[in-house]
This record gives structure tokens, C-alpha cells and sequence, in this order.
């Protein structure tokens, strides 16, 4: 269920909200030490950014002036808790201000202005002026789980939940492109197409692939069993 | 940390304190604070940026200054550094030592309910995360090198007692076990290797860290009586050296396990438990444990020494077991 792939930097996920807040700022301070240019971002949700681990990791990250960016994404709900009744703030990013460290608030339905505010961000982490928090402001279309009742429809309203699909990001995006003459709808329709092959192989490739073996399941426990 | 750069040392009062205990003394002066780094009371932050650091690349040692704080890193301790290797399906690993100071400092000093817990037990029943409690300083220091230059999870808990030793007539008098001499140069000591502290033929005394060493002082005395009892250190609880106990229960028939922690669902349950199942054909005896009894450590010195296991505790143990009154 949670998923990582090292060699392409995806150092992985955890069921825990927040847990990789602190780690983050670890693998910021792993890059720092080892001289890299490597920055970590760290993905989050409104929820989390309450946990304890939120608020340990962010100072930690701060005070170090580690090379991660906090992508904080607000999309208004945790599984069925709103937003609006886990914290005070209307801008959870202000809580960046807490720990001396710079913050930003992105409009998540727009794809350049999320890249925006995050390239900078990573700029600024690279050239040793620390982390940032960025905000985005997002919404979750499907429930929080697949099999969430409704699609989430038991705890928010199918008139907010219209509203906000109309400002779908992808879909924006690729009128924009049209708009301003940067591709064909033939095009967008072209890697449409070439992307949903690429899903539809890799659950092919998933489905295929034989079942773990039942006497492996003691593997990657430990490296050395001394 | 000369001979590998990516080992590293993150803790509260670690760097230019030198540690609660002076176990780090030095080191930020040698190393520098990139490398020796005092941090806020942040366990989480603690234990989650060595973990961090260790799966892309870095050896970190972490301190939490007292066992009994370990509760504020938990998640980090058991969802993610012992989790994260075997959830990723072996892509990477998370080579950090977690080292804290447990047990009672009595007669040193009182350190009561929130200074003085022996909570190894709770950390046994992780999957994924080794657990080590030597007793003795040659141990302390071959196991804890074979921690650093491992590259799985560790939890080395060091009993504060054995830090005070050296310099305290009145700890060293009554137990002259806490005094090694170890060797200058490096050696490591693998996991799941247990130590036999003193031979014996009538009854196995299975103890851990100050355990062994008021053990190895009722076995002195015990043995004016003729009764020979066999002391084993297991010496790292996961993985524990099934082996050798069960060696030793063959030959005595009769054994106790001895730890500083609560009885309910402590060290010696396991221990027990595992004794049962392995080796039930060579008990003469069912097995006893001496363990503190099921309440928080007392402030009060008279309350202290009847909730943490003595050596009267022992003692009365093995008298029982070899049929013997006192």
C-alpha cells in the first residue's frame, strides 16, 4: 500500500500522517553532510500538519537550514474532518512563521503556479537558505478511499464538490496550452492516450507477476541476521 | 567515526555537553557540530531525521538522554525505523543506533518513576528491530561497534549504573563486575551471541544488564553453600541466543530469569515462554522470574529497593528452586 522507489529518489511513504516530516528534514540533513545538491520534498496533508511530528520536523528542518521543501497539500479535508475544525488558521502555512522559516501559498489547482512556488523553493533549499513550507490549495475530488461512501459525498456537499471540479488542474492546463498555441488538442489527446496505455501495462505487468512466495516472508527483515 | 564519515551523533546534551552521562564527552570537539549535533527535546524530530539520514546513506547514532522518553519517538522507533526496509521490499536500509540510558540509579541517586524504567521488553515485540543490553563494559563496547558497523536498526540500552562504576567506590565495592578492562583497539561483538558470566551445575540464572552483576554476587555467596549456580548474560535480546539457554537448562534442569523490568508481560515472559515451548523435556522446575514488581519506580529509597529487584529476590528465587531454605 505504501510505496517507494530509491533509485529514482522516492524514498518512500508511511500510513502515518506526518511521520515523514521529521525524516524529511533527515534526508535533508543526509544531503547536506554528503555535499550534494539533493533537496527533499516532503508531500503532507492538512491533517497532519497538526500531528506533533509536524511541528518537530518543520523547527528541526529550520533551525538546520536543511535542503527540504514542505508541500503542504490543503485540500480541505482529512478522510471526513474538514479543515476548518482541526485548526484556527485560514492559512495553514502560517505556521511556517512559528519556526523562522519562510513560507508560500500556491493555488494547487494550477499547475504552474504550484511549479512556481515550489522551483523557488527548491532554489532557495539548494543555495543553503533552508526549507520552505508551501501551501497548496487543492481539493479531493474521490473519497478519501476508494469505497468512501459517495466519494466523500457523507461528509461534503455535491454542490462544493461540482464547484471545485470544475477547476480540474489537468484540464485547465491543457486549454491554457491551446490557448496560447503551446499544443493541439490532438496532441493532449495523443499523450492522454500514451499515458493511459502506460497504466493499463503496469497493472497488466502487476497482475501477471507471480505472488510472493509464502517462505519468503522473513526476507528484508533484516540485512544481517548478527 | 574516524574511520567512517557517515556515521554521525544527533541527540539532546550530546555535543558540547558531552552527553548526560559524558558517554559522547569530546566528541563535537573532534568532530564538529555537523557531525556531533545537539537538538531541541524533539524525540520525534530525533529519531525521524536519523532515520532520514540513514536510508539515504548515513550512519547515525541517536540518543534519547533517558529510556523512560522513549514513548514521544514511538511511532518513529516502530512503524518507520523498524518498518521501512521490509515494507520497501529490501530497497533500502536503515542503519541507525538508537542508543538510552534505563534502570534504577539506586544507590546513586533516585531517579523515581520517570528517570528509571527498563522498557527493553516493549521493544522485543517489534519486528524489525534489534535489541541490545550488554552488562559489562568489554560487551558494551564490541556490541556497540557491531551496531554501528551494522547496517540494521538498533536499540542499545545501557544501564546508567554501568556509567557510574569508575568513579564510585561505593558502586564498585559491592559489585566489582561493573569494572572491565577493555581492550584500546576496535572489535566487534556479533548479535545473538550470549555470555556465560559464571559456570554452573545446579540451577540458570538468565540475567540481563545489573541483573548479571547482583547475580554473579548471590552466586558468590551461594556458593559458600554449595549451591553452583550458572549465570548467562544473553547480551542482545533480539536476536536472543536460544541456543545457549536452552544448553544451560539441559544441563541444570532449573532456571530463573532475572531483569530489572515490570514482571507483567517483561523480559523474563518471553524468556519464559520461549523456555516452555523449547526445552519443557529438561525442566525440573517451573521457570521463575525476578523482576520489579508491577508498579512505577518509587521516589522514596526504602520503596525503590522493594520494587526493583534485589539480591535477597534472587537469592530466595534459587533457594526455592534447589529446595533449600535460607
Amino acid at each position: 500500500m505504501h510505496i517507494a522507489a530509491p533509485e529514482i529518489g522516492i524514498v518512500g511513504c508511511s500510513g502515518i500522517a506526518g511521520a515523514g516530516i521529521p525524516i524529511a528534514a533527515g534526508v535533508g540533513l543526509s544531503s547536506k553532510l554528503r555535499k550534494t545538491d539533493q533537496v527533499c520534498v516532503s508531500f503532507f496533508g492538512d491533517g497532519a500538519s497538526n500531528t506533533g511530528a509536524f511541528h518537530e520536523g518543520m523547527n528541526l528542518a529550520s533551525l538546520w537550514e536543511l535542503p527540504v521543501v514542505y508541500v503542504l497539500e490543503n485540500n480541505l479535508y482529512a478522510i471526513s474532518t474538514p479543515a476548518v475544525r482541526s485548526s484556527k488558521l485560514k492559512n495553514l502555512s502560517d505556521r511556517a512563521a512559528a519556526y523562522g522559516m519562510r513560507s508560500a501559498v500556491a493555488d494547487g489547482m494550477d499547475v504552474l503556479s504550484v511549479y512556481q512556488a515550489v522551483s523557488e523553493a527548491v532554489e532557495r533549499a539548494r543555495k543553503g537558505q533552508g526549507p520552505t513550507l508551501v501551501e497548496c490549495k487543492t481539493y479531493r475530488f474521490r473519497g478519501h478511499h476508494e469505497g468512501d461512501p459517495k466519494k466523500g459525498e457523507t461528509y461534503r456537499t455535491k454542490q462544493e464538490m461540482d464547484e471545485w471540479e470544475k477547476r480540474d488542474p489537468i484540464i485547465r492546463l491543457g486549454d491554457k496550452m491551446i490557448k496560447d498555441r503551446k499544443a493541439t488538442q490532438a496532441e493532449l489527446d495523443a499523450i492522454n492516450q500514451e499515458t493511459m496505455k502506460e497504466i493499463e501495462d503496469a497493472v497488466a505487468f502487476a497482475k501477471e507477476s507471480p505472488s510472493p512466495k509464502p517462505e519468503d516472508v522473513t526476507s528484508y527483515l533484516f540485512v544481517s541476521e548478527r | 567515526m574516524l574511520r567512517d564519515k557517515t556515521v554521525i551523533l544527533l541527540g539532546e546534551d550530546v555535543g558540547k555537553f558531552g552527553g548526560i552521562f559524558g558517554c559522547t564527552k569530546g566528541l563535537q570537539a573532534e568532530f564538529g557540530e555537523e557531525r556531533v549535533r545537539d537538538t531541541p527535546i524533539s524525540e520525534t524530530a530525533i529519531v525521524g531525521a536519523a532515520v532520514g539520514a540513514a536510508i539515504t546513506g548515513m550512519h547515525p547514532i541517536a540518543e534519547l538522554e533517558f529510556m523512560d522518553f522513549i514513548g514521544c519517538p514511538m511511532d518513529q522507533i516502530f512503524n518507520q525505523m523498524a518498518k521501512i526496509r521490509y515494507m520497501f521490499g529490501g530497497s533500502m536500509k536503515v542503519p541507525v543506533v538508537l542508543r538510552t540510558p534505563a534502570g534504577s540509579r539506586y544507590p546513586v541517586a533516585c531517579g523515581a518513576a520517570h528517570h528509571s524504567q527498563s522498557l527493553e521488553a516493549w521493544f522485543m515485540h517489534v519486528p524489525g528491530l534489534k535489541v541490545v543490553t550488554p552488562s559489562m563494559p568489554y560487551d558494551a563496547k564490541g556490541l556497540l561497534i557491531n551496531a554501528i558497523r551494522g547496517e540494521d536498526p538498533v536499540l542499545f540500552v545501557e544501564h546508567k549504573l554501568l556509567y557510574y562504576a569508575k568513579r564510585m567506590a561505593s558502586l564498585r565495592g559491592p559489585y566489582p563486575t561493573l569494572i572491565q578492562k577493555v581492550p584500546e583497539e576496535p572489535y566487534a561483538i556479533p548479535f545473538g551471541n550470549a555470555d556465560v558470566k559464571r559456570p554452573g551445575e545446579d540451577i540458570t540464572v538468565i540475567a540481563t544488564m545489573m541483573m548479571v552483576h547482583k547475580s554473579l554476587r548471590v552466586a558468590e555467596e551461594l556458593a559458600k553453600k554449595g549451591i553452583s549456580m550458572e549465570v548467562i548474560d544473553p547480551r542482545t535480546l533480539v536476536p536472543l541466543d536460544k541456543q545457549a539457554i536452552i544448553d544451560s537448562v539441559k544441563k541444570t534442569g532449573k532456571v530463573i530469569v532475572a531483569s530489572e523490568d515490570t514482571k507483567r508481560a517483561g523480559v523474563g515472559a518471553e524468556i519464559a515462554a520461549m523456555i516452555m515451548e523449547e526445552a519443557f523435556d529438561y525442566l525440573d522446575a517451573p521457570v521463575k522470574r525476578v523482576s520489579a514488581l508491577d508498579v512505577p519506580i518509587p521516589y522514596a529509597p526504602a520503596l525503590e529497593s522493594t520494587v526493583v529487584p534485589q539480591e535477597k529476590h534472587i537469592t530466595e528465587a534459587v533457594l526455592e528452586l534447589v529446595g533449600q531454605k535460607d
